[in-house]
């Protein structure tokens, strides 16, 4: 490769004189790799140090400023056996990863505080029954006091953060009772302590803390690891162009580095990675992973071209531009910001019991001190049961009930190759009824590959994809896929516009147009049996063959169709490639209601309608055109290949070439839910048994830690069978295909 | 029991030197890459320079 990427936008200079640069490094497979990556690097002339984290797979070099380009390190990395993609941390990842660590601060001190005062409680709980003098037990509940008042203020504030945001806007959450429970409970304490009562509370309140804690930080951890994950393979795809400069010269840039108004040329055969207008050259282009249209589009001097377009004959200049007025790309963001707008906010399911859950809580203390003094016992007394009834019915369980089932669903997720962008996704995917289709890049896969191999002689087939290795044109490149020798042909030639040819054992090769290998009755033939797809011809010697090209199904598309609609599922197509070339694909998948043509917006009215109708549709789609059907679908998936702005809509987002994901997505939400629903059951039983006794004035200090303890392992414990039957192999997502450095435009 | 006077507060103190180290733990980045720290307690050359 005699390109080298300029990365110098990614590079950090610091104050010290020191440059520092970080890389998503792919290929990292044991911990022998640690000391070889940073080994090797530290040998180069210049750098300071190299550090990997062998967690999230990224390395953090620096070097002397201006001893050595940041060019050397990808390629010293290069030589070493892998590959290095410059990372760019979010701004979200940098926020969660604060989060994170303040919630661990949190929960440290929680832990603390409620094994101290665990250790001071179970000594007065064993001396009330023997002989603990009271002037002890005072001076061990003023103790307990010193402990939970400060625990409570640092440990609490995640939950008084949230339930004041929650008040603020005149809603409830889950932290609005679990707050007042807690306030509530401490003052009493405090106020008990000062009246050297028998009974305090401090120790339910910091043990509550701990594990509500427990389960806040498990979520945000699973969360964390996803989006991680999330954002190595946001980099290994970062887009290059080729900039023309001022001088002329023919730079190779990662896209982020291109400003508004910059030439950049795009040759044959490439991917255009921006978005920009034909300044000048003329070509055919395939947007099918823009438009989901296969035919190709003509463009010349002034058509509007998108990113993810492939550029087939021509070579192009372009100036890089944001959409401009009547584009593609505008009409999209309009439709967004309309589905944005028009999208009600899903109220999850937590917050919905907890909606009822509050006042239902609150009321039932209010009627406990009411009866209390009604039945003639002392203000004092009253009070202490209606808190005790607070404090029992603090929604430990009901509060871990949602996210650990969160947690443990969503590894089971990450396993089978999905990713979560929501948090509520489980109970939105759990109440699907209709499954909503892209065909281009969705049900097909988004690279072209030669459809009629089983057909052909293995022997050409094996030659014509060895000598396709010399070509650039995408269609060649298809072919190229499937050469099992990776060694080109001495002496290819290229002619532009025709094909590649080759000398071999005396014979001549040629792979190009029908015409070129002098094959056109044969491709007449072929076109007749399959209209759609590409014609690519392959003679040697006398010997010619055809070879059809174009997206093919998904390997596992039509059992994983077949499949969803054993579970009920109503399947349908909506694309936006020509109805001819969507027919087939439905034909074959047994789909039997599908719309070809579709602008976004003509997407969109069809959800609207399903809407109407009260479904709840689940939207995979990959394509620039989807974005707008997918933010306005009930939930939505995309595969990893789908443009950026796409994903940001989609709910989740799957890997590899197969389907399958997206059945696993359903199958593991609906269990989720289940248990979701399950815990909820529990948290309920619980409460209706332990009310009744805090009622009666039951409940001790005792008690309640029982209580608390009990509900929450019994939650969480159940919460584990999200998992699912873990021994059922998973096939670990395949690395998706990195775009070769230099491809791209 | 007045050696309760002593034994408490120094039981205190154990638990919150605990804790100060955790923090300290936490915040020189000592979990900042878990799976890493298993490993590379088997270098044999991890204190370069």
């Amino acid at each position: 490769m005699a390109e080298t990427l300029d990365l110098t936008i990614y590079v950090k200079r610091q104050d010290d004189g020191t440059a520092h640069l970080d890389l998503a490094i792919e290929g990292i497979d044991c911990a022998a790799c640690i000391d070889e990556i940073e080994g090797g690097l530290c040998k180069l002339p210049g750098v300071v140090d190299a550090r990997l984290n062998y967690t999230n797979h990224r390395l953090a070099v620096e070097w002397r400023d201006g001893q050595m380009s940041p060019a050397a390190v990808v390629e010293e990395l290069r030589r070493l056996g892998y590959r290095a993609h410059p990372f760019k941390s979010r701004l979200v990842e940098e926020e969660e990863d604060r989060r994170a660590k303040w919630l661990l601060k949190c929960l440290a001190v929680a832990g603390f505080a409620s094994m101290n005062i665990m250790l001071l409680a179970v000594s007065v709980w064993s001396g009330n029954v023997t002989d603990i003098t009271p002037e002890t037990r005072d001076f061990f509940h003023w103790l307990a006091a010193l402990i939970a008042l400060p625990a409570v203020a640092y440990a609490g504030q995640p939950f008084f953060q949230s339930a004041m945001g929650a008040l603020r806007n005149r809603r409830t959450n889950m932290d609005v009772p679990i707050v007042i429970g807690i306030l509530l409970a401490l003052s009493m304490s405090v106020v008990e302590t000062i009246n050297s009562a028998e009974h305090t509370y401090f120790d339910s309140v910091v043990m509550l803390l701990f594990f509500l804690l427990c389960g806040r930080y498990l979520d945000q951890a699973m969360r964390r690891k996803t989006r991680a994950v999330a954002s190595n393979l946001a980099s290994f795809r970062t887009e290059v162009a080729h900039r023309i400069e001022e001088n002329g010269e023919i730079a190779l840039m990662p896209t982020a580095a291109l400003n508004s108004g910059d030439r950049v040329l795009v040759r044959p055969g490439e991917r255009i990675s921006v978005d920009g207008i034909v300044i000048s050259g003329s070509s055919d282009i395939d947007e099918s992973l823009v438009t989901g249209e296969t035919a190709h589009r003509a463009v010349m001097v002034d058509s509007q071209v998108y990113a993810g377009s492939m550029n087939y004959n021509g070579t192009l200049t372009l100036t890089v531009r944001a959409a401009g007025k009547g584009t593609l790309l505008d009409e999209v963001e309009r439709l967004l910001e309309n589905a944005a707008t028009a999208k009600s906010r899903y109220v999850q399911l937590a917050d919905r019991v907890a909606k009822i859950y509050a006042p239902v809580v609150h009321t039932a203390a209010a009627i406990t001190a009411v009866t209390w003094i009604v039945t003639g016992a002392s203000v004092h007394d009253a009070l202490l049961t209606a808190i005790a009834v607070l404090i029992i019915t603090c929604p430990c369980a009901l509060a871990l009930a949602v996210p650990v089932v969160q947690v443990v669903a969503s590894g089971a997720l990450f396993r089978a190759g999905v990713f979560l962008n929501a948090g509520d996704v489980f109970e939105r995917l759990a109440r699907v009824d209709t499954v909503v289709f892209d065909k281009t890049g969705t049900l097909t896969l988004p690279t072209m590959s030669v459809v009629n191999a089983v057909d052909l002689h293995p022997d050409l087939l094996k030659a014509a994809s060895r000598l396709a290795l010399s070509s650039h044109h995408p269609l060649a490149t298809a072919v190229a896929q499937m050469a099992s020798d990776c060694r080109p042909y001495d002496d290819a030639t290229e002619e532009p516009g025709c094909g590649v040819r080759a000398v071999v054992d005396g014979r001549e090769m040629r792979l190009g147009s029908p015409a070129f290998c002098d094959a056109q009755v044969l491709a007449d033939q072929a076109v007749a049996s399959d209209p759609f797809a590409s014609v690519i011809a392959f003679s040697w010697g006398e010997e010619q063959i055809v070879l059809l090209v174009r997206q093919a199904l998904r390997p596992d598309a039509a059992a994983i169709v077949q499949q969803l609609r054993q579970r009920g599922l109503d399947c349908r197509i909506l694309s936006g490639d020509r109805p001819e070339a969507v027919a087939p694909i439905a034909a074959a998948l047994g789909i039997a209601l599908w719309r070809g043509g579709c602008k976004p917006a003509d997407k969109i009215a069809m959800l609207e309608d399903l809407k109407a109708e009260g479904r709840k549709v689940l939207m995979v789609g990959d394509g620039l055109n989807d974005a707008p059907a997918l933010a306005s679908a009930h939930v939505s998936l995309s595969p990893i290949s789908a443009a950026d702005l796409t994903q940001a809509q989609a709910d989740a987002v799957f890997l590899g070439d197969r389907l399958r994901p997206v059945l696993s997505t359903i199958e593991i939400a609906c269990r989720a839910h289940r248990l979701m629903r399950q815990n909820l059951g529990i948290a309920l039983i619980y409460n209706l048994i332990a009310v009744p006794l805090a009622f009666l004035g039951f409940v001790t200090p005792l008690v309640a830690a029982l209580a608390m303890s009990g509900s929450s392992s019994l939650v969480t414990l159940n919460a584990l069978r999200a998992r699912g039957r873990a021994s059922k192999p998973i096939p670990e997502a395949p690395p998706s295909h990195p775009v070769p450095a230099a491809q791209g435009a | 029991m007045e050696v309760l006077i002593y034994l408490v507060p120094m039981a205190l103190l154990l638990g919150l030197s605990g804790l100060a180290a955790f923090m300290w733990s936490l915040k020189s980045g000592q979990y900042d890459d878990v799976q890493g720290a298993a490993v590379r307690v088997l270098f044999d050359d991890d204190m370069r320079k």
